[in-house]
């Protein structure tokens, strides 16, 4: 009933609309210093504040210091996906590795690892990344970790009550019954059973990731300010959002495309995986 | 019984139902009388279940169109159809002039408020009763279904009764508004053939009393002849036959019914045989039965040869309840002191209902559950005194089947993975190209084609996916292989096709098999030796003919009348069954009395009442 072939999967509207924005930003980012060489330092004080379509030099307009705000979006786009990937990578492989070691032995294992998990939820993010970042020092790796830090539990917690479930479905029992071992049912029956609800809450957190970093960069936590990123711009906009909303609005359109396109590629792959072929909500 | 001259009651007259652009129902007639009972039966797929939601109108829920049709019925306002009438009117007749009683009662109640607000919640909305009154009248309710101490299960929740205890509220709840028409749905296929004996009982009479007509939906051909007056057959959507019970059991005019009818496992259809045989199943070839495959004596068990499994004194229990201090206050003491042996080419059956412990019996033995107590030996060697690598080794001997053939196989893996994983698990074959000959062999051994390799479960029929699994217990060349309750999800004519397939395996491999079972026709079919368990024990122990046709204990006995007989003139009074089957949960302390048995006859051991 479901047989797809391998290319109607991958004409699929969610497949190429998302492919289509990950990839275009993407590119954006990745050549932004071919496209502009230098240009998102350059400060012109002559054109502060050009509203945006008004000049060719100038197509998304100039903040403050005259700085071009489209050069400043593909290059800040490297700060915040870097940060965004990579720190929702660091989660997702601690919580899910965390959640399956404590969902499948139960016992001490899952009394510790879920004890330490509700710890650290009772602690407000702000609290923690204070405490953090004073011992360790700020810097584009610390913050990842910090981010992977605060995030693992999530995948945890959503990986554990998946796995509760499944461990007493019967196809895992006849695996068990078969003699496989441990590490095999882990890898090979309940990881792809359970992955579903993982990659959502992925595309959701890399979106989350780039906006906490900003705040932390904000306040001062997080990376060094002068280097460009979209939730740096974002912050540095919002003075001037009554005058100048081009300077905020571009670099908010680009995380907003980026979670969109994410998310639809997570909907894609998650459906891809399902071999019943149902589209789930 | 028969009220042919009256008006009927409820009158379904070309009625077709289309999800989508699927027709599921098509064509379908039949009418009702108050006081009789038809039945409507069919297997998995026939369209039954649609029906009885379509009378309810709701089907209309899960999408389902009306192209054609009328179901007239007789409402006390005056004759409507059914399918004219808007959700608003048909919410006053659902629950009080027609009702329904659902599968499972485990779900059909709400676990947060007391029996007695679910039962007075129904009077007090379409009678308008107040509170007070609407709980006289519950209590009342529930001692008409007998349900002892009534006025306190008022206060109870519904996780402190048992199935069939639910079921009969469900029953009470169907009866408040007193309605002309009651349609049950498989209302005693999730519950122990005891217990289904009762609630069967329970029905009948009220009905008698009540003057109810009931639509009685079965798969189940010997409750179709306990419980029908007259019978419609559906067969993919079609009334293939219709009539009155005696007629399509006696003389079936349809090549469906013939075949359906064949393939019911009769209990007493082999007394007298020493055996098991293996009978030519009827199957429908271009619209015509025929019979096919051989007829066998099925003299595979080795008594000469060493027991290839031994149990002794096994003792499985479980703590569940703790005291504040983490102490273990209450147990479940699953199996007490049971033993017996397989050997070679034997079907050892185990037989009980829900909590008499025969599941967690064949758990430990493939070790998935841990002994308090005992010991089980294959082949010579105790469990206890294995190395690891030696009980990993018997996982490669001693295969386990499941009765859910749509959990046991992993969604997300193809068919051929799953029976490949025995064979990869325990290295038994290296390259890929030969693993994959093995399973398209195993596959066309039980009745699929290599193609099917490729594919995943959610593809297959339940009959298939039973297949599939027992390819997979095959893929590792077991000497014993344990079905838990294989056969209960399955429909009659595909259990008939496992059954002879279990049959042929065993006679060509020299198999032994532990058959886990509630169904005591399916038992009596298939295998050389019976132990019958009740609360953990063993209450009695033989070869089958010894158990079927003289059975000792009196729990034997109660179990066998119990079973419905597919033939509407052995129609029993089943008054004598009464009671739940007791929980096997016990206080710590309170240890469950330990029943000596007897050698009544060489090979057959019963427990002696203390």
């Amino acid at each position: 009933m479901a047989s797809r072939s391998a290319s109607s999967n991958f004409l699929k509207l969610e497949f190429v609309l998302g492919a289509l924005l990950v990839g275009v930003i993407g590119i954006a980012v990745i050549f932004s210093g071919v496209i502009f060489p230098g240009g998102a330092e350059k400060i012109d004080l002559m054109s502060r504040l050009v509203p945006p379509f008004t000049k060719p030099a100038h197509i998304f307009g100039t903040d403050p210091l005259g700085r071009d705000v489209l050069a400043r979006v593909m290059a800040g786009g490297k700060i915040s996906l870097l940060v965004g990937f990579v720190s929702v990578a660091g989660g997702v492989t601690v919580g899910v590795v965390m959640g399956l070691i404590a969902g499948y032995y139960r016992g001490i294992w899952d009394m510790l690892v879920m004890r330490f998990a509700d710890i650290q939820l009772a602690m407000p993010f702000i609290l923690l990344a204070i405490t953090f970042i004073a011992i360790v020092g700020g810097g584009l790796a610390n913050t990842i970790i910090l981010l992977v830090v605060s995030q693992w539990v999530q995948y945890a917690r959503l990986v554990r009550g998946s796995v509760l479930t499944l461990r007493e479905r019967e196809f895992i029992l006849s695996a068990r019954a078969i003699g496989v071992k441990d590490w095999r049912i882990i890898v090979q029956h309940l990881l792809p059973n359970l992955i579903g609800p993982v990659i959502v809450l992925m595309t959701l957190n890399v979106a989350t990731n780039i906006l906490l970093e900003s705040s932390l960069t904000f306040l001062g936590l997080g990376i060094d300010p002068t280097i460009p990123s979209w939730g740096g711009m974002l912050a540095e906009g919002r003075t001037y959002l009554q005058t100048a909303w081009w300077v905020s609005v571009f670099p908010g359109l680009a995380i907003l495309l980026t979670v969109l396109g994410l998310n639809l590629l997570g909907d894609w792959l998650r459906d891809s995986l399902d071999p019943t072929g149902r589209t789930s909500a | 019984m028969m009220q042919t001259a009256s008006k009927p009651l409820l009158k379904v007259e070309g009625l077709s139902v289309e999800f989508g652009a699927s027709r599921v129902i098509d064509d379908l007639s039949f009418s009702v009388s108050s006081g009789q009972t038809v039945a409507i039966v069919g297997e998995s797929g026939s369209g039954k279940s649609v029906t009885s939601l379509s009378v309810m109108r709701l089907a209309d829920m899960l999408g389902a169109n009306f192209p054609a049709g009328r179901i007239l019925f007789g409402t006390s306002k005056g004759e409507a159809d059914l399918l004219r009438l808007d959700q608003k009117t048909m919410r006053g007749i659902r629950g009080k002039e027609i009702s329904m009683i659902f599968q499972e009662p485990m779900t059909s109640l709400n676990p947060v408020f007391t029996i007695g607000d679910q039962v007075a919640e129904i009077l007090k909305l379409h009678e308008g009763k107040s509170n007070t009154a609407a709980l006289a009248e519950a209590k009342r309710l529930l001692d008409m279904v007998r349900l002892p101490d009534a006025a306190e299960l008022l206060t109870r929740y519904p996780h402190q009764l048992s199935g069939g205890m639910r079921q009969r509220v469900m029953i009470a709840m169907a009866l408040a508004c007193k309605p002309k028409l009651l349609i049950a749905d498989e209302p005693t296929t999730a519950l122990d053939v005891t217990i289904q004996a009762q609630i069967l009982n329970i029905l009948r009479d009220l009905q008698k009393d009540l003057g109810t007509a009931i639509i009685f939906i079965t798969h189940d051909m010997g409750v179709v002849a306990e419980m029908a007056d007259d019978v419609v057959v559906m067969w993919k959507g079609k009334a293939v036959e219709k009539g009155a019970a005696l007629d399509i059991f006696d003389k079936p005019a349809h090549p469906y019914t013939r075949t359906l009818l064949s393939a019911v496992p009769k209990l007493g259809s082999m007394t007298g045989q020493d055996f098991p045989k293996r009978l030519p199943l009827m199957v429908l070839e271009d619209g015509e039965p025929r019979l096919a495959g051989v007829e066998r004596v099925q003299d595979t068990a080795r008594y000469s040869a060493d027991p290839l499994l031994s149990v002794r004194d096994l003792v499985v229990r479980f703590d569940i309840k703790k005291s504040f201090l983490g102490k273990v206050t209450h147990r479940v003491h699953a199996v007490e002191k049971v033993s017996f042996d397989i050997h070679p080419g034997e079907t050892l059956a185990l037989v009980g209902e829900s909590g008499s412990g025969k599941s967690t019996i064949g758990r430990t033995i493939q070790q998935l559950q841990k002994a308090t107590a005992g010991n089980v030996s294959f082949a010579g060697k105790s469990l206890s005194d294995m190395t690891s690598a030696e009980r990993h080794r018997l996982r490669q001997d001693v295969q386990y089947i499941f009765q859910d053939p749509f959990a046991s196989l992993d969604p997300r893996k193809t068919v051929g993975f799953s029976i490949a994983e025995p064979i990869r698990t325990h290295g038994l074959i290296h390259s890929d190209k030969e693993i994959a000959t093995t399973v398209d062999a195993l596959l066309e051994r039980v009745g699929l084609t290599s193609a099917h390799a490729r594919r995943y479960p959610h593809e297959f029929s339940g009959g298939q996916r039973q297949r599939i699994c027992i390819a997979r217990a095959l893929a590792s060349n077991p000497k014993l292989i344990i079905a838990d309750e294989a056969l209960s999800a399955l429909d009659v004519s595909i259990q008939a096709q496992i059954i002879n397939l279990f049959m042929d395996l065993q006679q060509e491999r020299g198999l032994a098999y532990l058959f886990i079972s509630h169904d005591m026709a399916v038992v009596e079919k298939m295998s050389h030796r019976v132990a019958v368990l009740y609360l953990g024990q063993i209450m009695e122990f033989g070869y089958r003919r010894q158990v079927f046709e003289t059975p000792s204990h009196d729990y034997t006995r109660r179990l066998l009348s119990a079973v419905p007989i597919a033939d509407p003139r052995q129609r029993k009074q089943l008054a004598a069954i009464e009671g739940d089957i007791p929980s096997p949960v016990r206080a710590v302390g309170n240890e469950p009395v330990r029943y000596a048995r007897e050698e009544i006859a060489p090979g057959h051991f019963v427990a002696r009442s203390a």
